[in-house]
Formats: C-alpha cells, sequence, structure tokens
C-alpha cells in the first residue's frame, strides 16, 4: 500500500510571528522553517499503518514548498517515512486554497497513492480547507477528523469520525483521503537511528510542468484575496482587587461575577 | 574553520532538546525528591537510541559521533542532571570498556545489550580509599582452577544496582609487574556472580534519582574468561575512559549551567521589584549577562575536545580544560541563579534549588577540578 502524508512546511510555531503589512503575508525571513504540527498526527497515524500493515507498505512524504525547505523534510524521514515529493516551482507562489489543491492533485496522480493523510488544517494559514478540496479535484472519498482507522484492506478503507457528540463509523473505497485529528497518537520522536538514516533518503522534486499544471496558479490564478489584516484587540488590563479578608474578597467575587451576569 | 553543526547533530540537538522538555523536565523535581530511578525515561531514551548513540550500529548503537553525544548530554542536563548522568555514565563509562577493549565475542555479549538500552552497566573504579589515586586499588583477584576470585569494594558506583543492571567492570590487582608495582587488570563482574553483593542506594546531596551504590567482592567468582583488555592493562585502559569521561561531565555541566541560566532569565522578567521586572536592574542583568557569556565560552570548549576525538586526535588536554573551566562555571551560574531567586531560589519547588545540589559533584565526578589541575600542569610541562 501506498500512504501519501501531505504536509506544509509552515514558520517555526513556538518563534514569534509577524505579518508584512505590505504583501499581508506571514513574515518568514529569519524565522526557522518547521513540519506543520497537525501534519505531525498525520505524519504518527501513518507509521503506526505501516507497522501494521507491514514492509510492502511504504510512506511517502509530499509537500508544495520552495525548494530552498527541502531540508525541513528531513525531519518527517527521520522519523519513519521511506521518503518525500516535492512540488516547487516559482509560478507556485501566492496560491490561495484553490489553486493549491489543484495543483497538488495535479502531482498527486502523477506520484499515485492508495492512501493520503493529512492533517485537519495549518498552524500558519488555518483555512482547514485544503484537504476537502483536493479529494475532490482528485475524485476520492474525503474522510475527515479522523480519530482512528479501524480497518484497511481489499480496497477499503473504515474509520471513526470524531463529532461533537462522539464519534461515527464511515466506510469507503480506496483510494481515499483522510484527515486526522489529534486522538490518532502522539507523533513520535525521531530517533537517532532516524536522523543518521534521513539523509540517505530521496527528497525529489516536481516542477509544475511535470504534472502537466496547465491553468493559471500562484498569485495570478488565486480566486481569493486577502483584502485587510487586523491585529486581534488588546485585552483589557486585569483588575485586582485589594480586600481585608476572606468574605470581603468572596463579596467582590460575587459582585463582580453578577455585574457580568454570569451569575 | 566552521563552527556550523552538520544537519544530523543539528537534528540530534532539536531531538533531545523536544524530548528533555517534554518527558524530562517536568519528572525532574518530583524524582528527586522521591530519589526514584526513571526506568521508563530510560526505556524512552532507549527506543531513541540515546543510550547507545556513540556505537556502531552493527553492535546496537545508533552509529552517532562525539560532537551529537555532548549535544545530547547538554540537553538532558539542561532538564534534569539525574537523567544526564544515567544516561553518560551508562554510555561513557559502562558500554565504552567494551567497545574500546572488548573482543568481538564480549562486545556481540555484553555491548549489544548495552547498546540497545536492555541492560545497563556500572564502571567500578573507585573505592573507599583510592579516589583520586586511583592506582592505590585495594580489590584484589587471584586466579584459581581458572576462576577469578575477587575481594574488595568499590564506592560511588553509578548504574549498579537497578533493576536493569547486568554487572560492573572493575579494576584488580591481578599480581605483581616486573618493577615490583601492582599489576591491575580489568575484570568483567556479573550482577549474579556468587559473592557480589550490592549496598542500598546511597542517599545523594544531588543526583538523587541517578543509581549510586557500594559494591562488595566476597571470594567472589567468577570465569577466567571474564577479564576486559590485556592482563595489567586495567588501570591505562581506564584512565583511557576517563579521557573520554571527561567531555561528558563536562558537557553536563554546560547543561546544568544552561538550565539554571534558563531559569534565572525567566524569573528575571516575572519577578517585579521597586516597580520593574528584576531583570531591568544591572546587578540581575551583569550576572545574567556574565552567566551566558561563560556558558558559550565553556560550551565551545566541550564541543572543540568532542571534535578533536571525532577526528581521531588527542583529545586529553581540550577535555581536561574543558571538564575543569565547566565545572568551574556550573559552580558559578547555580550560585546566581538562587542569588537571583532570593529566598523562592532556597526553596524545593523552583528547580534552581535542585540545580544548586546537582552541580558540586561536577567539580568532583571524572577527577576532580584539583586531579583536572595535576593533569594539565603536566600536560603544560610544569
Amino acid at each position: 500500500m501506498k500512504i501519501v502524508v501531505t504536509v506544509k512546511l509552515v514558520p517555526d510555531p513556538n518563534a514569534v510571528r509577524r505579518i508584512d503589512p505590505a504583501t499581508k503575508r506571514l513574515v518568514r525571513a529569519g524565522v526557522e522553517t518547521a513540519l506543520n504540527p497537525f501534519d505531525e498526527y498525520a505524519i504518527e497515524a501513518a507509521l503506526q499503518l505501516k507497522e501494521r500493515l507491514g514492509a510492502e507498505t511504504t510512506v511517502t512524504i509530499f509537500t508544495m514548498a520552495p525548494e530552498s525547505m527541502k531540508e525541513s523534510l528531513r525531519k518527517a524521514l527521520a522519523m519513519g517515512a521511506d521518503d518525500a515529493v516535492m512540488l516547487s516551482d516559482p509560478a507556485l507562489e501566492g496560491s490561495d486554497v484553490s489553486v493549491t489543491s489543484y495543483a497538488m492533485a495535479q502531482a498527486l496522480k502523477k506520484t499515485g497513492f492508495d492512501l493520503i493523510l493529512s492533517g485537519a488544517l495549518s498552524d500558519d494559514g488555518n483555512t482547514g480547507g485544503v484537504p476537502g478540496a483536493l479529494a475532490e479535484y482528485l475524485g476520492v472519498p474525503g474522510l475527515t477528523n479522523v480519530r482512528k482507522i479501524e480497518e484497511i484492506g481489499d480496497g477499503r478503507i473504515k474509520a471513526q469520525r470524531e463529532t461533537d457528540s462522539g464519534y461515527q463509523v464511515v466506510s469507503g473505497p480506496l483510494p481515499a483521503l483522510v484527515t486526522v485529528t489529534m486522538a490518532v497518537g502522539e507523533p513520535r520522536y525521531a530517533s537517532l537511528k532516524g536522523i543518521m538514516g534521513a539523509k540517505k533518503k530521496t527528497i525529489s522534486t516536481l516542477s509544475a510542468a511535470d504534472c502537466g499544471i496547465d491553468r493559471l496558479v500562484g498569485s495570478d490564478g488565486a480566486k481569493m484575496e486577502v483584502v485587510s489584516i487586523a491585529a486581534p484587540k488588546a485585552r483589557e488590563k486585569a483588575r485586582v482587587v485589594e480586600a481585608e479578608d476572606g468574605a470581603a474578597g468572596a463579596q467582590a467575587i460575587l459582585d463582580f461575577l453578577r455585574e457580568r451576569k454570569l451569575v | 574553520m566552521n563552527l556550523d553543526l552538520t544537519a544530523e547533530q543539528e537534528a540530534i540537538r532539536r531531538t533531545v532538546r523536544e524530548f528533555a522538555r517534554e518527558r524530562v523536565a517536568p519528572r525532574a523535581e518530583e524524582m528527586d525528591r522521591e530519589e526514584a530511578f526513571p526506568y521508563d525515561l530510560v526505556r524512552e531514551m532507549a527506543g531513541l537510541g540515546l543510550m547507545g548513540l556513540p556505537f556502531p550500529e552493527e553492535y546496537g548503537g545508533s552509529g552517532a559521533d562525539t560532537v551529537s553525544y555532548a549535544l545530547a548530554v547538554m540537553e538532558l542536563a539542561r532538564a534534569d542532571a539525574s537523567t544526564a548522568i544515567t544516561m553518560a555514565a551508562h554510555v561513557s563509562l559502562g558500554a565504552m570498556p567494551f567497545y574500546l577493549f572488548g573482543t568481538s565475542e564480549q562486545k556481540e555479549r555484553y555491548l549489544v545489550p548495552l547498546a540497545r538500552g536492555e541492560k545497563l552497566w556500572g564502571f567500578g573504579l573507585t573505592e573507599p580509599n583510592a579516589g583520586s589515586d586511583a592506582g592505590n586499588t585495594q580489590t584484589k583477584a587471584v586466579l584459581r582452577d581458572g576462576k577469578w576470585i575477587v575481594n574488595g569494594t568499590k564506592a560511588f558506583i553509578t548504574n549498579s544496582g537497578t533493576d536493569m543492571t547486568a554487572g560492573t567492570t572493575i579494576t584488580a590487582v591481578t599480581g605483581k609487574r616486573p618493577d615490583g608495582k601492582p599489576e591491575i587488570s580489568n575484570l568483567i563482574l556479573p550482577q549474579d556472580a556468587p559473592g557480589f553483593t550490592r549496598s542500598k542506594k546511597y542517599r545523594k546531596m544531588g543526583w538523587r534519582a541517578s543509581d549510586t551504590r557500594e559494591l562488595v567482592f566476597t571470594d567472589c567468582e567468577i570465569s577466567e574468561e571474564n577479564i576486559l583488555g590485556a592482563r595489567g592493562d586495567g588501570l591505562k585502559n581506564f584512565l583511557t575512559i576517563l579521557d573520554g569521561g571527561r567531555i561528558s561531565v563536562a558537557a553536563l555541566s554546560v547543561g546544568l549551567a544552561r538550565g539554571a541560566y534558563d531559569e534565572s532569565v525567566k524569573y528575571a522578567k516575572e519577578r517585579h521589584a521597586f516597580g520593574k521586572p528584576i531583570s531591568k536592574f544591572q546587578a540581575i542583568a551583569f550576572k545574567i549577562v556574565d552567566m551566558a557569556t561563560e556558558i558559550e565560552h565553556a560550551e565551545l570548549m566541550v564541543l572543540k575536545a568532542a571534535w578533536e576525538k571525532d577526528q581521531g586526535r588527542d583529545f586529553v588536554q581540550s577535555a581536561s580544560y574543558a571538564k575543569l573551566y565547566a565545572a568551574e562555571v556550573s559552580h558559578r551560574v547555580v550560585n546566581d541563579a538562587v542569588q537571583i531567586h532570593g529566598g523562592y531560589g532556597f526553596m524545593d519547588e523552583y528547580p534552581v534549588s535542585r540545580m544548586y545540589r546537582d552541580q558540586k559533584i561536577n567539580e568532583i565526578g571524572e577527577g576532580t577540578n584539583e586531579v583536572q589541575r595535576m593533569i594539565l600542569a603536566k600536560l603544560i610541562g610544569l
């Protein structure tokens, strides 16, 4: 079985983020690039499946990103993925959800897959739109918010989808696309052996032309435009109440809660 | 000259840093309080490949270099010195003698499970009356009917009595050299050798979650083949192990200092006095800057010694410089870290109080500051 995990390379989630008001994009200069944390859960799910299904199952990491970010994929390979494929083309810069999904679909048709695993959303863009659109472009079922893959094989997949009130068991034909939740299990640490071995693994690159991408892509093809950006309102300063004793303190808290109609 | 780490070294540092921050640091206070040996963390470290970090894959190791090893020890010690010494003593003292001096059969039998982190192993050099003068070993072994009969006591032996410890390698006097001096050899003492007993864990000021015991051999019988290296090379070989071990303790000192520094920066920014964060007072800011400067200096010294070892060069002098300087830096840093924390620094729930206790042994283990100065005085030619 060929499992492809789609990952996004995002600015280090622990770094302070800044948006360039001119381009309305995240400033990436001087900020390290990391795997989108949600996608690490998809990698974990893929590696669990590989352990379950045995040696004939392969895990390929797929990303659409500038080639300069290539080395940031090593972590995924160190975790245990077999190889990686990048779709890199300057023409893709500035792609929105729709164009990104179209371009990814063209590339994934080329690489081939039985199962695509993906994080539910990205840490930077936060749209959560790509996996669904990607499934549409590929014409495969999209199973979203999966917490557990119950069965896979004989051309079908059966999985538990997380909902607000519990979970649904859904089933569909393969090939399919699955987005996972954090319930699949904490992403494993890369072992030292994995790190040492990752440099020998292949990261290949596809251009837009390689994948037969013939529509307008990048910012020229984007249908959505960021019109303006605004910082969230700063939180009000906390009110500090100094009370004579416990009873007065309790009264102050009660008054506060009543004033806000919380009790 | 190039001071960049390789991509692998950088990745190993990042991975161990994450592991130490997420898995080790939250447990450090409790482990110290309960003097609890962290079997589960050792298993996790084994899974990551840390317990066999520098050994080739064919012996169950991860095949990484000494620079990576030093970085890993630093990151662990930054979170918890006990966990760091458990890993470092296992790798550089427990397993390393088999790697450097073992026959291929001994490597297969002993090194492989150690490098995989399935078992732990001790290094029995120090005795109650032989510390800095390690050559004054009183433990004796006599060869009789194809068996070594061992009698003696070893003191302060790390990892020697856990449930996953498989044995300890020791120095013992095995005869007399032609020049009349004692002949010292290394012997392999499996945990179940008849006549081999271990004390309860010592109660210690620091490194409290690490396992340290006294070992007693009373007419202890082992097979003749349980000799490691050539007969008579025991002291020389163990001192070679200590040369490498100095990189461990130097790295441990840098990591501990870095941990105390991290806490100090955090606290100095949070704590307000006289209407502003105490980090805005020069008395505090300068202390922190001095810490950062000295840590940077010590870290470079450790990495240089590790790099020389990786290049196959003589690293004895660099390792000794690094050990001496880093140990003394860790002393100054934890002292200032507690001072910056004021009264809170004296309280158990603040990590700097544990770090203060954990620090002292850095100036004693693997050769005291004084022994480093003796080594260096000789190397300088004084």
